[in-house]
């Protein structure tokens, strides 16, 4: 079965500049077999129109919540899998705050098993640093590696004991292993709803310091510089986090850092209106902070925008604002809100969707990866220009939790190619 | 106006409708009979998630008083206790045919999440800590009448207002605050930092630790009810502490300016912010308020559920 991409101009991280180079690509079996000047005569099974397009590695998602096992009702690990492929991405580390959480080698398997079932893109586990993310003991790191893990996290609790992550980060280290945190301090956040600042103040809502990210930044970069081993920053939030791991990468600690698209476009004033769909964790923060965030991206600082896809079904977040889950969903709209929001060269915007994450997810073996004969078929095809409206009732995530319903965005996924296989065409997808 | 839900949203002309409009009201209610048709063949449900029986009662009195029928939906005995939904709730009452809910909830926002669900009129009886709407404007409506003030913007022009406690965890404050700096009136606040809101600088208002600094040139003194859970979460030492630095008592009570007068939304904590019995107090407004309360939310249900058929 061969696939003939026609048309494109390929950006990937040989590109010097963002016009790149117009190709036909040429796919057989899961592998690229040609990049051929367009115009020439190519024969091939099947034909993707990729004129106007940008043809990329595919992309990868440091950070998504596909609820299975245990929450099916809001998110399967088929159509979290769906939702992937029509956003381009051709992996997705999936959370491991699942019921059970991925703290042993059977869910671990499971989550993996699935996504290739559904076969729309790799689903690549993430594993617990704590049994049952509870903070007391260390999950089996050596067992959860045996079963293809690299990346670990207990995403959606930070790990509060100072003593428990340097043990962590010193045994986990040693089998090459990155461990990424959730960062919050959770005595500083109990029963936190949004941002604490003027707008908490006026709402009645009990606030989210920004300090309480900010301190275990601080302390995880501390813990870098103590134990040498690698610390990736899920979701930052706030202007000084920003500027720590400006100042930690400078010294060449290893440290790595990923930021949503909610926390770049969307602030605390969101909230006004009471809305559910606006509570997130870490919150909406201020101008300041998108502002920070921005410079972030574009400085490299920020390694990576994950999208931290957190489904939750209607009826979970039709509670009062306090009671409601925190969370929205990011994977259909990533691309759409980076181009449209972000003053970056296109280049750079494709470098943190696609092999910046890669290379921190351990995945630079198979995604990310130069557009080039005999390279895996991981590939993206967007249309960076194409204007079009987010509609929740579109979206192939089970739930509908976007906070961007009605909002007219800059730049779409016409395609996405897996395992050498088209699984979204012209924006749908095929299984 | 379609909903009462925050000071915000009134807005100014609004506040001073309903003013005055609760004049009209308490004219009804100091009549022998003191009923109107204004409201037949309508229907308030109070829906209360959380109890207050002085505030329903309150509505429920205003409700009968313009000849609406009234239904009271409380928690305690419904089917949220079996885990129905808000939203369920909210649309299984509304399809009984409702005009207007008057809503009580311990999360902010709720009166804000049922507009999904409901076409009926929403009334805020208290969300969390945010707003509570009718209290502010039963609050101004005593103020107004205990100074012999006309209801108008920037009415209160020239009133010092303190605040005293817990303003954080406070859906009185919050509403007063922005319904007595909306009129005019020069607002302080006072209690410690950690009763105080994380960021209260929108509201610009002057905020101090120290009552007898202002004691002595406030027209008003608002004095909060301070709740005893608020020693487990350490944001006072102990009430003793709290009384001793923020309690109205006797030697305080002769200090405050001749013609000023003490408010409190009740229920009062006797030993804790009021060590004092309001009847020893030169000038308390305590009773007023109960009485404005009843005016003032026939003055709203009238300005939800009537205007529209006035203005056409």
């Amino acid at each position: 079965m061969s696939l003939l991409i026609r048309g494109g101009r390929i950006i990937d991280s040989t590109s010097t500049d963002d016009q790149g180079r117009t190709a036909d690509v040429l796919i057989d079996g899961d592998r690229i077999v040609q990049v051929v000047e367009t115009g020439r005569e190519v024969r091939a099974d099947e034909v993707l129109d990729a004129t106007g397009c940008v043809v990329s590695p595919g992309f990868v998602d440091l950070h998504v919540h596909l609820r299975e096992p245990g929450r099916e009702e809001s998110e399967t690990i088929e159509t979290g899998s769906r939702a992937a492929a029509r956003g381009g991405f051709t992996a997705v580390v999936a959370m491991p705050n699942t019921e059970p959480p991925h703290d042993s080698r059977v869910v671990v398997d499971f989550v993996r098993d699935q996504g290739r079932r559904a076969g729309l893109c790799e689903v690549v586990p993430a594993g617990c640093i704590t049994v049952g993310r509870a903070g007391q003991m260390l999950a089996p790191f050596a067992e959860l590696c045996e079963a293809g893990v690299r990346f670990f996290t207990d995403d959606g609790n930070g790990v509060q004991d100072a003593q428990l992550m340097r043990r962590a980060l010193e045994y986990a280290g040693q089998l090459g292993l990155t461990l990424a945190q959730h960062c919050e301090v959770s005595s500083l956040t109990h029963g936190a709803v949004m941002h604490e600042g003027a707008c908490c103040s006026r709402l009645g809502l009990p606030g989210w310091p920004s300090l309480a990210e900010e301190l275990m930044v601080h302390r995880d970069i501390e813990l870098c510089r103590l134990t040498g081993s690698p610390v990736h920053f899920l979701h930052l939030s706030t202007a000084r986090s920003v500027d720590m791991v400006r100042a930690a990468k400078a010294e060449g600690l290893p440290i790595t850092a990923e930021a949503a698209p909610h926390h770049f476009t969307l602030t605390d004033e969101a909230l006004s209106g009471f809305d559910p769909a606006f509570k997130v964790n870490p919150p909406l923060r201020t101008p300041a902070d998108i502002a920070a965030l921005k410079s972030g991206l574009a400085d490299g600082t920020i390694d990576a925008i994950a999208t931290d896809h957190a489904p939750h079904a209607p009826h979970l977040k039709e509670q009062p604002l306090d009671q409601a889950p925190p969370g929205m969903l990011g994977l259909e709209t990533a691309l759409a809100l980076a181009l449209t929001e972000l003053a970056m060269p296109l280049r750079d915007v494709v470098a943190a969707l696609s092999w910046k994450p890669a290379a921190i997810a351990h995945l630079a073996d198979r995604h990310g990866r130069p557009v080039a004969a005999g390279e895996p078929a991981n590939l993206t095809v967007f249309d960076p220009t194409a204007t079009w409206t987010i509609d929740r009732g579109q979206l192939a995530s089970r739930s509908r939790n976007t906070p961007y319903h009605g909002r007219t965005v800059r730049g779409r996924v016409q395609h996405t190619v897996f395992g050498g296989r088209a699984v979204v065409v012209d924006g749908t997808a095929t299984r | 106006m379609k909903h009462v839900r925050s000071i915000d949203e009134l807005g100014v002309d609004g506040i001073v409708r309903v003013l005055k409009v609760a004049e009209h009201m308490a004219e009804v209610n100091r009549r022998p009979v003191p009923k109107v048709p204004a409201l037949v063949g309508k229907t308030v449900v109070s829906l209360f998630f959380e109890d207050s029986t002085r505030t329903r009662i309150s509505f429920e009195t205003a409700a009968r008083r313009l000849s609406a029928d009234t239904m009271t939906f409380s928690v305690s005995t419904s089917s949220v206790n079996k885990g129905e939904s808000l939203r369920d709730t909210v649309e299984t009452v509304s399809a009984m045919g409702v005009a207007a809910f008057v809503v009580r909830h311990k999360s902010s926002g709720v009166p804000w999440q049922m507009e999904n669900w409901t076409d009926a009129s929403i009334v805020n009886a208290g969300d969390g800590w945010h707003q509570h709407p009718t209290q502010a404007l039963l609050d101004c409506h005593s103020i107004t009448g205990a100074f012999g003030i006309e209801p108008a913007p920037q009415c209160l022009r020239g009133l010092a207002i303190t605040i005293v406690g817990d303003v954080r965890h406070s859906r009185v404050a919050r509403s007063d605050i922005e319904a007595f700096t909306a009129l005019g009136a020069t607002v302080r606040l006072v209690g410690p930092r950690t009763l105080m809101p994380p960021d209260a600088s929108p509201w610009g208002v002057e905020i101090t630790d120290d009552l007898d600094s202002v004691i002595g040139d406030s027209d008003v003194l608002y004095m909060l009810r301070m709740q005893r859970e608020r020693m487990n979460e350490a944001l006072v030492p102990h009430l003793g502490e709290y009384s001793t630095r923020f309690g109205l008592d006797a030697v305080r009570a002769a200090r405050m300016k001749d013609g000023a007068v003490v408010m409190h939304p009740g229920p009062m904590n006797r030993g804790v912010e009021m060590m004092i019995d309001p009847s020893e107090l030169p000038r308390s407004l305590v009773t007023n308020q109960v009485a404005s309360g009843v005016s003032v939310r026939m003055a709203v249900l009238f300005d939800v559920l009537g205007g529209q058929e006035v203005a056409s």
